[in-house]
């Protein structure tokens, strides 16, 4: 992970938290390419971060590797590439989903936001700032699929959706630390910054963690 | 992954079609499961017939007053319906106790019966598994069997079924419905729609090869109080050890199904008669004839502290 180190060391941290010049080298090659047997191209048409792309992909490709690998958003980090650990998080249509668990070629007419859609360092969200303002991350890797993560999150409750700590199924949601806690069980921080994120979520939501 | 070729349907006509066209095709819908598995190579299909955009996402009243909910009406939505949360209330909680935001709003309810178990064995291609090779034998016996099955289970395959909405399903009643090519529609009792394993773990529902769910219907509320206790090792987005589902009536009576520790939802229902003598008496006709191993056999009294639980709670409210 040297090449991680060096990138670290010449940039500030609000650059590498805005997801676009944050270039950790997880994976260069493209799984699909890798393969010895090659399947037949799949167009597909999806707007990410509002502006629209048409590609031709191996239908293997996930949504994660298509926006990584194919439109070079590198914002969206792999983790394990399982659906455990959410670094992948994206905003497809509104929701949140792991892009690492859908495959590309499902998405046609989607419309996405990326880490990278919601604000760059000159026009930070307000989540990201959040971020920023509590220290709502150690090494930043799982930080984007966090703040995407987040953002629905505060959506959700803001929707009426309820969650494992909701205590009236039928009352209005609330935005207690309990529940930003609960609902963000999707993303892991190996580093530990937990404390922070929800204190970052409830800067922006208005209530105290 | 290995290689596949893929199509979206527009109808659950067309998919239909597509499956009996192609041999070595399943649908996709979530994807949540499937995915993973076929990066695993646990799962090859040659084909996938994408079945997103097929409809059969609502959720509608039935004539007799109860819900039929679309095979692809995802976890998220299912659990959010005001007329869930307000009369099924234990499928609200089962939902929502399951998998992580993230996954509750892409996985569909008929993918959610159909998911695979989490068996770690099942999981390892390096191990033998009569799930993924059916004859080639069971790591997982003599293994570490913490989270796995209690009864139910065979000597060929001691997996449970990982699903919390299929626990609240089944305390529920509900029916699961099936169109094929021909257009022939069938009704399956969520009671008969997961199979035990015996001999052949890999056969896992009565589903046929042809056949697309297209919705699962609920019965007309019952009422009381519900409960979707769900006991794990870490307080969120973990499977369960065990889980109890459970209506229990102001009088007493009820009826309860458990998670985490068969290959099936687990419902007895001569246990439910058991409810109002406590929850060692319905813990007793529940788990007649277990086997738990030296290392998972904690779920046995498990079962029964979490039962105890919920009763109390019931006559504390």
């Amino acid at each position: 992970m040297t090449s991680q180190t060096i990138k670290r060391a010449r940039f500030p941290r609000r650059t590498v938290l805005a997801g676009s010049t944050a270039t950790i080298m997880a994976s260069g090659v493209p799984f699909a390419e890798a393969q010895t047997q090659v399947s037949e191209g799949m167009d597909v048409t999806f707007e990410v971060n509002g502006r629209a792309h048409s590609l031709r992909l191996d239908p293997r490709t996930t949504l994660l590797d298509a926006l990584r690998e194919h439109l070079l958003l590198t914002g969206t980090k792999k983790g394990c590439d399982h659906g455990q650990c959410g670094a992948c998080t994206v905003i497809v249509d509104g929701q949140r989903i792991n892009s690492c668990l859908s495959l590309a070629v499902m998405h046609e007419g989607d419309s996405i936001t990326t880490i990278e859609g919601l604000g760059d360092p000159e026009h930070l969200h307000p989540m990201q700032a959040a971020f920023i303002q509590h220290d709502g991350y150690q090494c930043g890797y799982c930080t984007p699929g966090q703040i995407c993560s987040a953002v629905a999150v505060l959506d959700e409750i803001k929707s009426g959706i309820p969650s494992h700590v909701t205590k009236d199924l039928l009352g209005p949601m609330e935005h207690s630390g309990l529940e930003m806690r609960e609902r963000m069980s999707g993303n892991i921080c190996r580093c530990g910054a937990y404390s922070n994120i929800a204190e970052a979520m409830a800067e922006v939501a208005g209530a105290q963690p | 992954m290995k290689v596949f070729t893929y199509e979206r349907a527009r109808t659950p006509h067309e998919a239909v079609t597509a499956l009996a066209r192609t041999p070595g095709a399943r649908f996709i819908a979530g994807g949540t499961n499937l995915v993973d598995l076929m990066k695993l190579q646990i799962e090859t299909p040659e084909h996938l017939i994408d079945i997103g955009r097929i409809g059969l996402d609502t959720i509608d009243d039935t004539p007799d007053g109860g819900l039929r909910i679309g095979a692809l009406v995802r976890n998220t939505d299912l659990a959010t319906d005001m007329r869930v949360r307000r009369h099924y209330g234990v499928l609200s909680r089962a939902l929502v106790a399951g998998a992580s935001g993230q996954l509750r709003n892409k996985a569909t309810t008929s993918g959610n019966l159909l998911q695979r178990t989490r068996c770690s064995y099942f999981y390892d291609p390096n191990q033998p598994c009569n799930k993924r090779q059916p004859g080639a034998g069971c790591a997982a016996i003599g293994g570490v069997t913490r989270q796995l099955g209690i009864i139910g289970t065979s000597e060929a395959c001691i997996a449970t079924h990982p699903s919390d909405m299929a626990v609240a399903m089944r305390l529920l009643d509900a029916t699961v419905e099936t169109i094929n090519v021909h257009g022939q529609s069938r009704r399956i009792p969520i009671a008969d729609f997961h199979h035990l394993p015996g001999k052949s773990p890999h056969i896992e529902t009565s589903l046929n090869q042809d056949e697309l769910i297209t919705s699962v219907t609920l019965p007309p509320p019952v009422g009381g109080r519900q409960f979707y206790r769900k006991v794990r090792d870490r307080a969120s987005y973990a499977f369960a050890l065990v889980s109890v589902a459970a209506i229990i009536q102001e009088d007493g009576t009820g009826r309860v199904a458990v998670g985490g520790i068969a290959p099936k939802p687990w419902r007895i229902e001569a246990a439910d008669s058991e409810i109002p003598k406590g929850s060692e008496a319905v813990a007793a006709k529940l788990l007649a004839g277990a086997s738990p191993t030296a290392e998972n056999a904690f779920k046995v009294s498990l079962v029964e502290r979490t039962l105890a639980a919920v009763i109390q709670e019931a006559k504390a409210s």
